[in-house]
């Protein structure tokens, strides 16, 4: 069936979108078939992975992944290194290709979407790079408005606003007119954020955000994600940090030798045989005096 | 870098390119004066210099000096490294021994009487650049910046194999073709009329068109193909787009003016102190400025010496060394 890939609705005869020059085709001559409505009742999650697997050469990185991440969640993937969880997010975004399986985004697998469609879905923010020409913050944030902007026209007002209003939420408006390579790390990364915040997507998918950097601009940082998940926004994170991972987060999925080893809430996280069985080594779980959440500590003689 | 700084900054490059391609050809061994050139019977010895030789010449000048920097400006892009140039990398090499190639086999079949010794250049332009991207991204990786050592050394590689491969075309050539194209491998823009002109054009244009088209992917692209990913950026297909474009410029160019180096290093850093990173502004000041430098360049290469000429390859190497050295220590 076919779809129309201007606006990625169902089609039929009358439809209108934004781009309706280019739509026009679509709606001529494609017939209203049967439209396949997805029949569950329950609300469609805003990322399905069914069965993805990867292999270069003779090792396999992902083995028939298989979860769902329900709209609006906040959820934490763990696993210790090399687990496949970077890949699964390139997978995802497609900068990784020959992967099997199926990714669903919105109900609708992931090839579906041109990518600036896709963009305006999914926004990611990956391990942070260290070459940089001379943007400045606000140059890169507007990078985010891609998606919406056609080849020779100017940013809009819109857009402008947009990117106003991402940088004042990442506490970054200070640092916008600064160029990128002063900046340090913590500062960077929010741009970064920020930047993936003005693509207006209803998922965010995160790696590592805060490894490398300093307990408070981790704690800046953890605190923006929060609140985008409370605006709406689904939160995926790859993280090393167990207690983050679970404090923050309201589900976790582990990923162990490519395969998800324990997906579930974050408090069921916090048990000595779910961690040992991630990370191969022993934990003490202690209550942490102010929060009354469980914490994670390296265990097994080790301070 | 405000805007009206960047449009200003636009205007004054624009108007030097115009005002450039209008008095250098009147320089010369001998200054033409202006009514020998608008001489309506244009029979006089110094018009037919002015219309024949001298306009083609500051023509093309311009043609390659805005196409190598383009060129040099998307590699630098591309690679995310500032000494990524179309010489660097091996790209002339390989479009030079396109052309050599065509040369000497005498496969440049003419169409309507234009040469395609250009799409011969334009394709080995295509398998170095392929060949120097694909060593890099291989050893290094496309996630982190391209490292300089590796994709240097890459270049060379490349470079050195395409040279040796055109010696050796060099050395199964007569006297005549190893003279012609000994002499063009130094670079130089005394071109043959308006046919070579022709020859270029097209191909340089076509480069140019589809820089212009993509300065936005540009922009993003320097962030990273796994963040432009992210923004929505279709990386493969830009990418091949880009290589596409700039191996039609340098095979242009290098087609009828031989490898001229380094026009692709120093025009882009200069304009991206004068405009700023994005593209948007960076890609029209670096066609501008590299035009006008190659073309000044050029005019000193013929009169410094007169009656005889330096090619002018040799100038901006001159130039050009000392500059790459400093972004080289710079960038340590």
């Amino acid at each position: 069936m076919q779809w129309c890939r201007e606006c990625t609705h169902a089609p039929h005869l009358l439809h209108f979108c934004t781009v309706y020059i280019f739509h026009l085709p679509y709606s001529i001559f494609t017939i209203p078939v049967t439209m396949k409505v997805d029949q569950r009742t329950e609300p469609v999650p805003a990322l399905e992975i069914v069965g993805l697997s990867l292999s270069f050469g003779e090792t396999d990185i992902l083995k028939d992944v298989t979860f769902d991440i329900p709209r609006g969640r906040f959820l934490s993937i763990v696993g210790p290194n090399g687990a496949g969880k970077t890949t699964l997010l390139r997978c995802v975004m497609g900068v990784t290709t020959d992967w099997a399986g199926e990714v669903l985004v919105d109900g609708r697998p992931v090839g579906f979407y041109r990518r600036k469609d896709l963009a305006r879905l999914i926004s990611y923010v990956p391990q942070s790079d260290d070459t940089w020409f001379p943007f400045t913050g606000r140059e890169l944030v507007m990078m985010g408005r891609y998606p919406y902007l056609s080849p020779f026209t100017p940013p809009s007002r819109t857009d402008v606003e947009v990117v106003e209003r991402t940088l004042e939420a990442t506490g970054t408006t200070s640092l916008a007119d600064r160029d990128m390579r002063t900046l340090s790390g913590g500062e960077r990364q929010k741009i970064l954020i920020a930047g993936a915040l003005a693509q207006e997507a209803g998922i965010m998918l995160l790696d590592e955000p805060t490894t490398f950097l300093d307990p408070r601009h981790t704690e800046e940082i953890l605190s923006i994600l929060a609140d985008l998940n409370k605006s709406g926004v689904t939160v995926v994170m790859v993280t090393h940090d167990i207690n983050h991972a679970a404090y923050y987060a309201d589900s976790v999925t582990a990923l162990v030798d490519g395969s998800v080893a324990f997906n579930g809430s974050s408090e069921d996280l916090m048990n000595k045989e779910v961690l040992a069985s991630v990370y191969g080594k022993e934990f003490i779980l202690v209550k942490h005096p102010e929060s009354g959440k469980m914490m994670a500590l390296p265990g097994g003689g080790q301070v | 870098m405000t805007r009206a700084r960047q449009i200003w900054i636009l205007i004054a490059l624009f108007t030097g390119s115009v005002v450039v391609l209008l008095t250098m050809p009147l320089i010369g061994m001998k200054f033409t004066p202006l009514q020998a050139v608008l001489d309506p019977a244009g029979s006089g010895i110094e018009g037919e210099i002015f219309w024949r030789i001298r306009i083609p010449r500051v023509l093309a000048a311009w043609l390659a000096g805005a196409g190598l920097a383009a060129a040099g400006m998307v590699f630098q892009a591309l690679f995310r490294n500032s000494l990524a140039t179309p010489f660097t990398l091996g790209v002339a090499s390989g479009a030079a021994l396109g052309a050599a190639l065509s040369i000497r086999f005498g496969i440049a079949l003419s169409i309507a009487g234009i040469s395609s010794t250009p799409l011969w250049a334009f394709a080995g332009a295509s398998v170095s650049i392929l060949l120097v991207y694909g060593i890099t991204s291989g050893i290094t990786g496309t996630r982190r910046g391209m490292n300089t050592a590796t994709m240097l050394l890459a270049g060379v590689a490349v470079s050195f194999f395409f040279s040796s491969l055109n010696l050796f075309t060099q050395y199964i050539s007569d006297f005549t073709h190893t003279f012609r194209i000994i002499r063009w491998l130094m670079g130089g823009v005394q071109v043959a009329g308006y046919k070579s002109i022709l020859e270029m054009l097209p191909l340089v244009l076509g480069g140019l068109v589809i820089t212009l088209w993509l300065t936005r992917e540009l922009d993003i692209l320097t962030t990273g193909e796994e963040m432009a990913a992210g923004r929505g950026v279709d990386v493969a297909r830009t990418r091949n787009l880009l290589f596409f474009g700039s191996s039609l410029m340098v095979g242009g160019v290098v087609a009828v003016c031989g490898p001229i180096g380094f026009v692709g290093l120093m025009v882009p850093h200069i304009c991206r102190l004068l405009v700023g990173p994005g593209h948007r502004f960076l890609a029209p000041a670096s066609i501008l400025a590299g035009g006008t430098f190659l073309t000044v360049c050029d005019t000193f290469a013929r009169t410094i010496i007169a009656p005889a000429e330096i090619p002018v390859g040799v100038i901006t190497a001159l130039l050009g060394g000392p500059f790459f050295l400093a972004l080289l220590i710079r960038d340590r």
